[in-house]
């Protein structure tokens, strides 16, 4: 299989320009900041942060310092109420399961959406093995969360909901202050757990104003190194850890501190605060111009997401009907445009995105989505090669389908 | 959303980028399908069949993955010139994966479906000639099993999901 992808990419050779706009899976990480990770790799402070040396010490104050600009930058009251995890996965496993085992005695109830993240769809499914029973609130088709519904699902048996401030794959920005308002109402020892990776460093975040009990950041999101995220725990909140190991400087999270990503995560979050609003005026100016420009050049497309300010200003997510998603994506990337669909064609589970799903989209629509993420080092130059290159792809792909497709 | 890796072989990047066969036959003598839009995998075959009953001409229309597409490809080539009679017994899916030289094992069912279609437009081209030759056999093969397993797992999937139905 290894020489199957020698071939794949000597298909590549030749490609004048590169735009790279699956920054939902992965990012390539800035410069600055992995000129600010590399000392901390053999220079200084490549100590363990619980020793007692000079290497360690070092190490414990640019963690405490990495913790209290975060804790900063989510308005969090103290550097405490962060844990740094390897990732969003972890920090969500972290405050769905931690948070329902701590607090089980309150309930054995959690609430969650529709078109929440994979990994907080898995441990509530993880978590009915624990005898935890989850209500998934339903979405409209622009994907906001149902508030009657979210209402009606919540009672004195509910230990914790969880909604992501942001989604994901579109963008919808949730009533977040709205719904947990709701809960608190109906059940104040109910916690709210909000996966806020799509929204940090886009939109005006502030954990205290929200109210919020745990909230997931992700580094990777926001351009930082992959690897390391954060889970922020309001003092007072009990939760559990979930791994068993030598307990560091973070009592919620075993094992050794990993200082470089810790630092990269931090410097990538100064980066997206220190310009906030002239970076997510970038953003959204290259993400219209992405996505009006797809509109202007081809027809039968949706576009799937709210338009305007409750979507975050880095996605678009636009279903191109009679065209399927992943044979799009290697016809793209053969022309230096890299971007991911919400088809399900390499399942033989044939389930595709559930978000789409949960919009209401029809399988079709969701099997020739594209989902594409712009940050603030994109050019216009690379949304024209993107607007050059990709109506003669989706014509390619179109011409295959033939009237086999529908729609 | 899917997240297998997916190292597709060289044959198979040739046949996505160059698909040999495609696109609607008008004079084709026989049509089938097989799959449906929902399962992102959809397969239409077109053969041209001679008195003699040798396939004459093939082709092909996909909606589907890189995978979907060269199968379908390899499948019109592989059957071209042959007797109904071998197409039905020699082009298997298996033989289909060697073909393109391998495929990711969740692509396996892209070269069932092809496999499925071809055997679909044989058993029409009987039907619709109102006779059967003694080595077509009654029920139904493997590949047409899962073609119709697939389309059925679709609908299924749908209605549990509440989707819209497919136009």
């Amino acid at each position: 299989m290894v020489e199957n992808v020698k071939e794949l990419l000597k298909a590549h050779e030749g490609i004048t320009h590169e735009v790279y706009l699956d920054n939902e899976n992965s990012t390539a990480v800035p410069k600055d900041v992995v000129d600010a990770m590399l000392p901390y790799y053999n220079q200084r402070a490549y100590g363990n942060p619980t020793l007692t040396h000079k290497p360690g010490w070092e190490a414990f104050e640019v963690i405490m310092k990495s913790a209290q600009k975060i804790s900063k930058f989510l308005g969090a009251k103290i550097l405490e109420e962060i844990t740094f995890t390897p990732g969003e996965t972890e920090a969500n496993n972290l405050a769905l399961m931690g948070a329902a085992f701590a607090n089980k005695h309150k309930g054995k109830k959690i609430v969650i959406s529709e078109i929440e993240p994979i990994n907080v769809l898995h441990v509530t499914e993880l978590l009915q093995k624990f005898g935890f029973t989850t209500t998934k609130i339903p979405v409209d088709r622009e994907g906001f969360l149902n508030l009657e519904k979210l209402k009606e699902a919540v009672d004195k048996e509910t230990v914790l909901a969880s909604i992501a401030t942001a989604n994901n794959e579109i963008g919808t920005i949730q009533p977040v202050k709205e719904a947990i308002d709701i809960v608190k109402d109906k059940n104040p020892d109910a916690l709210f757990h909000t996966d806020a990776s799509d929204a940090y460093g886009r939109i005006p975040l502030n954990v205290q104003d929200l109210k919020v009990d745990l909230a997931t950041v992700s580094s990777y999101k926001i351009l930082g190194p992959r690897g390391i995220g954060a889970l922020y725990v309001k003092e007072g909140v009990n939760v559990d850890k979930i791994l068993e190991g030598q307990i560091g400087t973070q009592k919620l999270w075993p094992g050794v501190e990993n200082t470089p990503l810790i630092v990269g995560f931090t410097k990538a979050s100064e980066l997206a605060f220190q310009d906030f609003a002239a970076n997510v005026k970038r953003m959204s100016m290259l993400r219209d111009k992405l996505a009006d420009g797809i509109f202007a050049e081809l027809s039968d497309l949706r576009f799937n997401g709210p338009k305007g300010d409750k979507r975050v200003p880095d996605n678009a997510n636009i279903s191109i009907l009679r065209c399927e998603g992943e044979a799009l994506t290697i016809e793209l990337s053969l022309k230096g445009v890299y971007v991911s669909s919400g088809s399900a064609c390499s399942r033989r589970l044939l389930q595709p995105s559930h978000v789409l799903v949960a919009i209401g989209r029809r399988f079709s629509e969701a099997h020739g989505s594209i989902l594409m993420k712009t940050t603030r080092y994109h050019t216009e130059e690379d949304i024209t090669y993107v607007l050059n290159v990709l109506p003669s792809a989706v014509n390619r792909i179109r011409g295959i389908v033939g009237s086999t497709g529908v729609d | 959303m899917s997240r297998v890796p997916l190292p597709y072989t060289q044959k198979v990047l040739d046949l996505f980028r160059n698909p040999k066969n495609l696109g609607k036959m008008e004079d084709a003598t026989v049509v089938a399908v097989s799959g449906n839009p929902a399962c992102g995998d959809m397969i239409t075959f077109y053969l041209k069949i001679s008195d003699q009953e040798i396939i004459e001409k093939a082709s092909f229309e996909s909606y589907g993955c890189a995978a979907n597409i060269a199968t379908a490809s390899i499948v019109t080539e592989m059957v071209k010139g042959l007797s109904l009679e071998s197409a039905w017994e020699d082009v298997t899916w298996k033989k289909v994966t060697e073909e393109v030289g391998g495929l990711p094992s969740v692509k396996f069912h892209c070269g069932v479906l092809a496999v499925g279609a071809v055997k679909r437009a044989i058993r029409k081209y009987y039907e619709q000639r109102g006779s059967a030759p003694s080595w077509l056999p009654k029920e139904l093969t493997f590949e047409e099993k899962q073609a119709l397993e697939e389309e059925e797992l679709a609908k299924t999937l749908a209605k549990r999901l509440h989707v819209a139905e497919e136009k």
